[in-house]
């Protein structure tokens, strides 16, 4: 397939994200908050989607290349003056040191990738539920470790003062930019190389691929996006190690495989739609007025609707909302 | 009387085996049904969770507690079976990963609707806390619960090894686990089979949710949990298509996690301090999938699936 019939597969994810951004500019400085999550969620969603849709291999592990990402741009930009008083354990170069915000994200990206692929060169020459497992093993490590190492952030605690510097633009490039990359990988000959090793694994060894590099290479630019989706929410609101573990790994699935795993238009649809209901029914917990009707539902409710949404859609429509289908031109008739 | 070295206790090592037991029940339950669906349960962990609450409310009316176990074997499943019934099986026949999703979307959801039947603090299940007292055996005191749990779970391994070897139902279920397809071919009834297995696995965790609520009667939506997460770990490392791998996974781990729980020091300024336990043995259990990825306890080839 050409390059040029492929392009609506980046375009009209794009236009989706553009979109958001600009409503999100015009709605009151309350509302907008959910825009800007939502657009972050975009982020890692992509993120997810660059290894778990090209390889077809379940990872439960990324949302720790998330927080690590949100550790790193975090530790590295709160104001030397603030560091010790919010991070009373904090090792001595980190404390002496401090990044401004583009080069906090790019660090947060570095950090992303360098873990992925270190984790990566073992945890990639499994398959099947021994990968699943594994994979879940590095979250809950991680997740360990960020929670009771205070040398490397604050802990239990919140990353508070981190500078709030994810602004709808900045929250709206950053997801455009993850889309450019996931396009850009999955148009490349590894991203066709990988996507021949999910479709036949067999077949895709005996013309030559390495599945174990492919899959590798791919588990690196994913891990990267996602730290740098973690850099990105970090500074857009207070993060906890809790709340970067098991729920937003099950949140961020769940967008994938509702929206459609394998596609691009699938991960960024269906982490807009899930975000925006996720976000409404939230919301709903403090009340929202729909069209004057006054609702309130109890703190849970969010969840609860996902999950069922989650399996109605495995049961019914396993490839997702998009049926695993990517936009693209139409085909010229054949002569 | 010690072991002699770090501050391993007989206490520490029969909390060990107690938590060895307890796993290794959960870890069949989740074999089990992995064995005829190929389908890993992410959601065991919120069946004990149900029988925990069940067990609460038991104590709650009062009731005797013959009774109220009885009431948490019936409500795990009642639950069970919905799952089976609701989930499991309009999904029999998609691929692994869509099915280990799904589960995963079922615990997530039951999770949330024990947060928001039972809010947050959850519900008090004490009538069995009498059990955490301790025996005295030949100068060492020992907790009643270590002592029961360990002989449970040997009696109902024994029982689960009879059934499986003695009856035609155990027959089917194990030609079922080996070859679904030809088993079928054979006359083996899919949807008994998996009943079957559903029902047994369901009684493992409603015996895994008494024993487990005695040391944590606070039952809240987050109960059994970090248990189930480390068992489906110990499952794994033993290899998960047979009972007998997949038992000994479930201990090792519950028995490592006891052992290091009670001889690591409790001091959140020690790189080796108690709060890293999760660390370490899922540090452990990574290099044990990439050195054996197939199971420690496996002979062969595993089970064949790809996620």
């Amino acid at each position: 397939m050409s390059l040029v019939r492929r392009l609506p597969e980046l375009f009209v994810p794009a236009l989706l994200v553009l979109g958001t951004a600009l409503v999100g500019l015009e709605v009151s400085s309350y509302l907008q908050a959910y825009f800007l999550d939502a657009l972050v969620k975009v982020s890692i969603v992509v993120a997810l989607y660059v290894f778990i849709g090209n390889s077809g291999v379940l990872s439960f592990g990324h949302i720790s290349f998330v927080a690590l990402g949100a550790w790193t741009a975090g530790v590295l930009t709160v104001p030397a003056s603030q560091k010790t008083a919010i991070m009373p354990g904090l090792a001595h170069f980190l404390v002496r040191t401090t990044v401004g915000n583009i080069a906090s994200l790019a660090l947060a990206a570095g950090v992303g990738a360098a873990a992925a692929l270190l984790v990566g060169l073992p945890l990639m020459r499994l398959s099947g539920l021994a990968a699943g497992i594994a994979t879940f093993a590095v979250l809950e490590i991680t997740n360990n470790l960020l929670t009771y190492d205070q040398s490397i952030g604050p802990g239990e605690n919140a990353f508070s003062s981190v500078p709030q510097t994810t602004g709808i633009w900045q929250a709206a490039i950053a997801a455009l930019l993850c889309i450019a990359v996931a396009f850009a990988y999955r148009t490349s000959r590894f991203g066709r190389m990988l996507g021949a090793t999910r479709e036949d694994p067999a077949a895709a060894a005996a013309t030559g691929i390495s599945i174990y590099r492919q899959r590798l290479l791919a588990f690196a630019i994913s891990g990267g996006l996602a730290g740098f989706a973690g850099g990105i929410y970090v500074h857009f609101q207070p993060l906890q190690a809790g709340g970067l573990s098991l729920d937003l790994t099950f949140i961020t699935l769940a967008m994938l495989v509702v929206g459609g795993s394998s596609t691009l238009l699938g991960a960024v649809v269906g982490a807009l739609a899930v975000d925006g209901i996720y976000s409404f029914f939230s919301a709903a917990t403090n009340s929202v007025d729909v069209f004057g009707w006054h609702l309130t539902v109890p703190q849970g409710t969010a969840e609860i609707v996902l999950g069922t949404l989650m399996a109605v859609v495995l049961i019914l429509r396993p490839s997702g909302l998009t049926g695993g289908r990517e936009l693209t031109l139409p085909q010229r008739a054949r002569g | 009387m010690t072991l002699a070295f770090l501050n391993l206790s007989w206490t520490v090592f029969a909390n060990g085996l107690e938590f060895g037991g307890i796993y290794a029940l959960m870890a069949v339950g989740i074999g089990l049904v992995f064995g005829v669906l190929r389908l890993v349960n992410f959601a065991y962990g919120q069946l004990i969770m149900a029988g925990g609450f069940a067990l609460a409310y038991g104590a709650q009316w009062g009731l005797p507690n013959w009774l109220s176990i009885l009431f948490c074997f019936g409500v795990v499943l009642a639950l069970s079976l919905l799952m089976d019934r609701l989930v499991f099986r309009p999904l029999r026949g998609h691929s692994p990963a869509v099915m280990l999703v799904a589960t995963f979307a079922v615990a997530f959801l039951l999770q949330n609707i024990a947060l928001l039947a039972f809010g947050a603090f959850g519900k008090t299940a004490g009538a069995l806390a009498f059990l955490n007292a301790p025996w005295d055996i030949g100068g060492v005191e020992i907790k009643k619960i270590a002592i029961i749990a360990i002989a449970t779970a040997v009696f109902c391994l024994v029982l689960l090894q009879l059934l499986l070897t003695r009856t035609s139902l155990g027959l089917h279920m194990r030609a079922a686990s080996m070859d679904f397809t030809t088993a079928r071919l054979l006359g083996v009834r899919a949807n008994r089979v998996i009943a079957g297995a559903v029902v047994v696995s369901a009684v493992f965790a409603a015996v895994a949710a008494v024993m487990l609520s005695v040391a944590e009667f606070q039952v809240t939506s987050t109960f059994g949990l970090s248990d189930t997460i480390f068992v489906l770990a110990g499952v794994v490392l033993g290899g998960l298509n047979r009972p007998i791998p997949a038992t000994l996974g479930g201990f090792s781990i519950g028995f490592a996690s006891g052992i290091l729980g009670g001889v690591l020091p409790a001091d959140p300024s020690k790189w080796y301090g108690n709060q890293y336990l999760p660390t370490l043995i899922f540090a452990a259990v990574i290099v044990v999938l990439v050195l054996r990825p197939n199971g420690l306890f496996t002979r062969g080839e595993g089970a064949m699936e790809r996620l």
